[in-house]
């Protein structure tokens, strides 16, 4: 679309004040993180080093990052499966489906710790105390995404007549499902993936509420005692999941992150 | 499930009706059905039901009639619904002007791949660490508050105090506003497809006209619904919040959280509940007017 001189003007200067505000954040955190201690001039790295040598931190990564694991395994293995089959053999249970998978839209994070809490205090007790147990929330939380863009690319592609020639060529249910399906819809299901990973390391609300060391806590924590590290961490994970973002197509990743909505 | 029934299944065109009725089928669900019973469903029911009930658990709507009535949860509630609402105008507003200006770009230019990611993190990955980014920017030890003093002693940025409260709160949430809505508002930008605008101009039309009679017409619905969007965004979050005040509870989702862990002896599960019976409901009655408006928006996104 060709544009005036007015409208380019504008165009600029919109594109530069918003960049300038997103910007200058991310700036900041650079800049405090890379300040010496005293508070004199000149950079250290000291912040960016000590990263490594803190065990709380290192711990709570790997917790996050096992229970981000358990969470894709459980929209693999169950999610993704149990959507399939509704749009396969049970049509009139689509729209229940859709309506359990969409409710964590209508439910904020701090009101399911409110309801769950109960249930998490007797895991703790009698299953396990290990934040990995956390995986059985979040993976609810990302339902809207995963619900989103799965039953986008269900639509998309004639499911029926590929699992009926699957069928007919002998495939068992499961073969059917995860040999044929997944695959086809495999786009659908990465935006899913990328999604439940960046929301197990970005979250906070439940974690810390429920008394569980994540990866949000513990910088949370660290940001009383030192500031610097903290700060230097939470660049490292802002631009960790950027890049993961930034390394999935454009328009494949779009569904995922785009269809926050629920009609 | 064996072979013979899947053939059965697979015979669709004419037999299909039969399959559908096969009970079997249904348990199928039940794994998924008992997980999101377990964490999704039981604790929804077990607030809502909650909130019906006193301390003593006896049935009793003291909680729900006489919280709002207290200023002490009056006061966070208004205000959580004030900075959703100012938050979601002013990140609305910057957001769509954003995506509109990107629109204009290449399409599929690495730029574009660049902003969307980054658009993805700032608005749906910060929280914590959002409001230390703010600190590090704005706050006592911040390069904008640094700058600023060396200006002057007096300025507004050059006494930090502002970020710790209900306008701070505001600024660092209209931050994750603007990408949101960039990224919720793109697609409707970019479906205003450029004969219509030929159209307007063969027809006589100039710029003013065709943003006032066709542009912003069709984009009025998706506008709308973005704002709705950002406005439960805003109001759900408590991270930003948490890490940002340290006292007082300025927001019902800090109420909440204060009213489930008090350290002070004062912790009330009804009080937790009834607050969060109350911010669902918010939450409902935005999204079912969200809902109402996709249908509309659906029209042209074709």
């Amino acid at each position: 679309m060709k544009l005036g001189i007015p409208s380019r003007i504008f165009r600029v200067f919109i594109i530069a004040s918003t960049t300038l505000y997103l910007a200058a954040p991310l700036y900041g955190m650079l800049d405090f993180s890379t300040k010496p201690l005293g508070g004199e001039g000149g950079r250290t790295l000291r912040a960016w080093k000590a990263i490594g040598s803190q065990e709380d931190l290192t711990s709570s990564i790997t917790v996050s990052f096992a229970i981000a694991i358990i969470v894709m395994l459980l929209v693999f293995l169950l999610v993704v499966p149990t959507v399939i089959w509704v749009h396969l053999r049970l049509p009139k249970l689509r729209r229940p489906l859709e309506l359990i998978c969409l409710l964590p839209l209508a439910i904020p994070g701090i009101v399911i710790v409110v309801g769950i809490a109960p249930l998490y205090r007797w895991i703790s007790i009698n299953i396990t105390e290990s934040p990995v147990s956390l995986a059985g929330v979040y993976s609810m939380l990302i339902l809207p995404y995963t619900y989103r863009s799965l039953s986008a690319s269900l639509d998309l592609v004639d499911i029926s007549t590929l699992a009926e020639a699957a069928r007919t060529l002998g495939a068992s249910t499961m073969r059917t499902i995860f040999g044929v399906v997944m695959p086809t819809i495999r786009s659908g299901i990465m935006s899913g993936v990328v999604i439940s990973l960046a929301l197990v390391l970005g979250e906070f609300t439940i974690s810390s509420l429920l008394s569980y060391d994540t990866l949000q806590v513990v910088i949370y924590l660290l940001g009383r005692e030192d500031g610097k590290i903290a700060v230097a961490v939470s660049l490292a994970a802002l631009l960790f999941v950027f890049g993961i973002l930034f390394a999935i197509p454009t328009t494949k990743r779009r569904g995922a992150i785009l269809d926050a909505d629920i009609a | 499930m064996t072979n013979s029934q899947i053939a059965r299944a697979g015979s669709s065109t004419g037999t299909g009706s039969r399959f559908w009725r096969n009970k079997r089928d249904y348990l199928g669900v039940l794994p998924f059905l008992f997980l999101s019973g377990l964490f999704l469903l039981w604790p929804t029911f077990n607030v809502v039901y909650g909130a019906f009930f006193s301390d003593e658990g006896k049935f009793s709507l003291d909680y729900l009639t006489n919280t709002i009535k207290d200023d002490g949860h009056r006061i966070p509630f208004v205000h959580s619904l004030q900075i959703s609402l100012w938050t979601s105008i002013a990140g609305g507003i910057l957001g769509a002007l954003f995506a509109w200006a990107i629109s204009t770009g290449k399409p599929d230019g690495v730029a574009r791949r660049f902003v969307l990611a980054a658009g993805g993190v700032l608005a749906q990955f910060g929280g914590v660490m959002l409001a230390f980014a703010f600190f590090a920017t704005f706050g006592f030890n911040g390069f904008v508050t640094a700058l600023a003093l060396k200006v002057s002693e007096t300025n507004f940025l050059a006494s930090p105090e502002w970020l710790y409260g209900l306008f701070g709160l505001g600024v660092v949430y209209t931050f994750f506003q603007i990408p949101l809505m960039f990224i919720v508002f793109l697609p409707a930008v970019e479906n205003l497809k450029p004969q219509w605008r030929e159209a307007s101009e063969s027809l006589g039309g100039s710029a003013k006209d065709y943003w006032f009679r066709i542009g912003f017409p069709i984009l009025f619905p998706s506008f709308l619904g973005g704002l709705l969007l950002l406005f439960v965004n805003s109001f759900s979050a408590y991270a930003t919040a948490a890490a940002l005040i340290s006292q007082g509870t300025i927001i019902t989702p800090l109420d909440i959280g204060g009213a489930l862990s008090s350290e002070t002896g004062g912790a009330s599960a009804p009080l937790a509940k009834t607050l969060s019976l109350y911010m669902v409901l918010v939450v409902v009655i935005v999204m079912a007017l969200y809902s109402l408006l996709r249908k509309r928006v659906s029209k042209w996104e074709q």
